[in-house]
């Protein structure tokens, strides 16, 4: 008998014998709950938000440890006035301004219209970016096309940024014979070398040690591209994260790590990867690497820093970093249904706004755009959109039949197709001529 | 994709290390693209000095250290190839792929296959597997068959110095993600099995004379180590040895085949043996439950059912961690492989 049986007399405590002294509380789990369920009133008055331009532009070039302040602050240009302050101001000509809007008015019409086409069954899955546009088109604005991007599945923009043929999206969501990848991918798994925009994989955070040694390849053969990664803040917690952010920092790797802090991972808020504790940016402190924590719905910000980012990347001075904090503004996907988890005002209520009607004040405010203007191209973007998806649905949608030949599944398997793959492709042909399909 | 002619002249005695070696210094003289990376590949020249000498030669742009972090070295060697480059990662023991599954299972073997051919992965994985050195649970193991598993990766296993490089070379040149198993405790000398024996060397051996220079052993083609009527043995890395030795002990004439590619696997070669010997034996150190012997086995039964004039059998691994000090009940050795080629011979 211990002394602590003596304590309570409790069962489970006699039967231990190496107790602690028993002035000691018991130990306790700490489980993270977003601040907010459904049914609560959001209020995010107590966010502290630093002023556009109150953060400082340290040179490209400057040490890791120099910069770490960056990594808990928040790069803002934009402000509440439309207009443009600070040291991180891009200073962008008025037609990449109107080039960065029309992208990212194109996505959200894009993704509207594509939802809907989940919901009218002519598909089978979809995911929406709505409200982190300017963290997909502000980078790929300030990137050069010939750098690789290794996306994770929320950063459509990058792809209409770049000009890409939104009805090559849409054969691909449609899975129909235009469809490049042949209809063996889930729904906006995109694929697209040519604008440089990696193939992208159901696997979380698997892109981000590819990216480093794309950008390690790319040093390595003395080439001056340079190569961006994105996951979302409940992905940094992956094993991959880890390792690349330590090949990028030990091999001072031209690389850009993105991370796009939308609060949500599905259901789980950010607390669950780790933002109870510290921000996402500062990862990169530990690892000795350049960090800045950018506003997300600023996209006058995001294009500030990923130039920065590349800049330095280019000049040999290693990878960056970059947490953009944004909202998801809608479920996770077609298959989601967030008010089962979070405040269904949670959206309306975030503090960094909308990043579209960002742009479009600032716009406005330096007398390059109008309402009237905004108003007729989102009608045209959203005619586009619905016209390209005729044209698209003319080659099949998904579960019409208008696909691949079925034996192409065996294509591309190994690069020259073995024996026992002819073999299955055979009996597949068989087994459905048998069956009289 | 045929094999060089060899010039007698240009050849050299080699150990399947100096072998490996050889491979790897060939293809970096001939391609720029292939890079080598790994724990302690680069100054050092590897654990087992596989990468001896390379980055002297080549440059710490082609041949470099990496951290300890088996997902990182694939995960990196899938961007380089997506990049265009040949990378040659090598996994320090095959005991410790497992942290890199992910990056194998779900990228490497399946990029070109989900970007339809827009992203490809042509790397080789080197690592050193098999048991028989005491290297207990994580320095033992054989663990082919989940690689086997895996539709779009190939997997090769060399069992002699000659066939080592000439199988190195090949899955470099290969433009398929392969994961090259070094049978480990072959590197130095073949191996029969009887562990209290001194230890061979390479020296002498018929398959230790390895051209200097390239060559390439086409992958998916198996080689017959001797042919025989009595009953066919399919085997492959330090098992070949063992069956060998015991063939020889016992005077059976068995027909033994060194598959030496997995996947693709040369199924003809299998197929022809078997039809003609009506018997079949398996033997792999892995273990025996969903190992690679069990699709052997079905691809014999499905094949060559009519031919059978026994069951056929399988010497593996038991369905055990791989056990440190009792080592020699464990490895399939020639005490078992005696008693089930008596057995099939009876049945």
């Amino acid at each position: 008998m211990t002394q602590t049986g003596e304590r309570t007399g409790d069962a489970s405590e006699m039967a231990r014998p190496n107790m602690p002294p028993p002035n000691l509380p018991p130990l306790s789990l700490h489980v993270p709950e977003p601040r907010f369920r459904p049914g609560d009133e959001a209020d995010f008055s107590d966010f502290d938000i630093p002023a556009p331009g109150a953060t400082p532009r340290p040179d490209e070039s400057a040490a890791p440890a120099d910069m770490r302040d960056l990594a808990y602050g928040l790069v803002r240009v934009l402000g509440d006035d439309g207009q443009a302050a600070g040291p991180w101001n891009p200073r962008l000509p008025a037609e990449t301004l109107l080039k960065m809007l029309r992208a990212m008015a194109l996505t959200r019409a894009f993704d509207e219209r594509m939802f809907r086409a989940q919901r009218q069954g002519k598909t089978s899955f979809y995911m929406k970016s709505t409200g982190e546009e300017a963290v997909s088109v502000g980078a790929a604005h300030a990137l050069q096309r010939d750098d690789m991007c290794f996306p994770s599945y929320r950063q459509q923009g990058i792809l209409i940024a770049r000009d890409w043929p939104i009805i090559d999206m849409m054969n691909q969501i449609y899975s129909n014979k235009g469809d490049r990848l042949k209809g063996r991918q889930l729904p906006i798994m995109y694929s697209a070398r040519e604008a440089g925009f990696f193939s992208i994989s159901g696997n979380l955070t698997t892109q981000y040690p590819q990216a480093v040694g794309w950008a390690m390849a790319s040093a390595a053969r003395g080439d001056t591209r340079i190569a961006a990664a994105w996951c979302g803040e409940g992905s940094t917690a992956e094993g991959d994260f880890h390792s690349a952010c330590t090949f990028a920092s030990v091999y001072r790797v031209p690389v850009i790590l993105n991370v796009v802090n939308n609060q949500w991972a599905i259901s789980s808020f950010s607390g669950f990867a780790g933002a109870e504790a510290t921000t996402f940016a500062a990862r990169a402190v530990g690892y000795g690497i350049a960090g800045l924590r950018v506003d997300g719905n600023d996209i006058l910000a995001v294009h500030a820093a990923t130039r920065w980012a590349a800049d330095r990347a280019r000049a040999n001075a290693g990878p960056t970093l970059i947490e953009h904090f944004t909202y998801r503004a809608e479920g996770h996907s077609t298959s989601d249904d967030p008010g089962a988890y979070r405040s269904a005002n949670e959206g309306s209520h975030w503090p960094l706004g909308d990043p579209i009607a960002r742009l479009k004040r600032h716009c406005i405010a330096i007398g390059i755009w109008d309402e009237d203007r905004q108003a007729a191209m989102d009608r045209d973007l959203a005619e586009m959109v619905r016209d390209t998806a005729r044209q698209a649905e003319k080659n099949g949608i998904l579960g019409h039949g208008l696909h691949h030949p079925m034996e192409s599944m065996f294509e591309d398997v190994f690069e020259e197709m073995p024996w026992h793959l002819k073999e299955q492709q055979q009996q597949m042909l068989d087994e459905q001529k048998a069956a009289g399909l | 994709m045929t094999d060089t002619l060899i010039d007698p002249e240009a050849t050299a005695q080699m150990t399947m290390i100096q072998a490996i070696n050889s491979a790897l210094d060939v293809m970096m003289g001939r391609d720029p693209d292939v890079i080598v990376m790994g724990e302690d590949v680069g100054f050092f020249g590897g654990v087992f000095r596989a990468t001896a000498g390379l980055q002297q030669k080549y440059g710490k742009n082609r041949v470099f250290d990496t951290p300890i972090t088996e997902c990182g070295i694939i995960g990196v060697a899938v961007g380089m190839g997506a990049y265009g480059l040949r990378p040659v990662p090598e996994i320090q023991f095959a005991d410790y792929i497992y942290p890199a599954l992910d990056q194998l299972v779900s990228e490497a073997a399946r990029l070109r296959y989900r970007s339809a051919g827009e992203f490809i992965a042509p790397m080789t994985v080197r690592s050193p597997f098999g048991g028989g050195i005491f290297g207990g649970q994580t320095h033992s193991q054989s663990p082919e068959g989940i690689f086997t598993h895996v539709s779009g990766i190939k997997t090769v296993i060399p069992s002699t110095p000659y066939d080592a490089k000439g199988l190195l070379i090949a899955a470099i040149e290969d433009s398929d993600p392969t994961i090259f198993f070094e049978p480990k405790r072959i590197y130095n000398g073949p191996f029969d099995g009887h562990y209290d024996t001194p230890a061979r060397s390479w020296a002498g051996h018929r398959d230790a004379q390895v051209p200097t220079g390239h060559y390439r052993i086409p992958l998916g083609k198996a080689r017959t180590v001797r042919a025989g009527e009595a009953l066919t043995i399919l085997c492959y890395g330090t098992m070949v040895h063992v069956v060998e030795g015991v063939a020889a002990a016992m005077g059976v004439d068995a027909e033994i085949i060194d598959l030496r590619t997995l996947v693709p696997l040369d199924i003809d070669a299998i197929e022809a043996s078997v039809r003609k010997t009506g018997r079949c034996l398996i033997v792999h150190e892995a273990t025996r439950t969903s190992g690679f012997g069990a699709e052997l086995l079905s691809l014999v039964q499905e094949r060559c059912f009519y031919h059978l004039e026994a069951p056929i059998a399988r010497v593996t691994g038991f369905d055990t961690p791989y056990p440190h000090s009792l080592e020699w009940a464990y490895f399939p050795g020639p005490v078992r492989i005696r008693e089930a080629i008596s057995k099939i011979l009876k049945d």
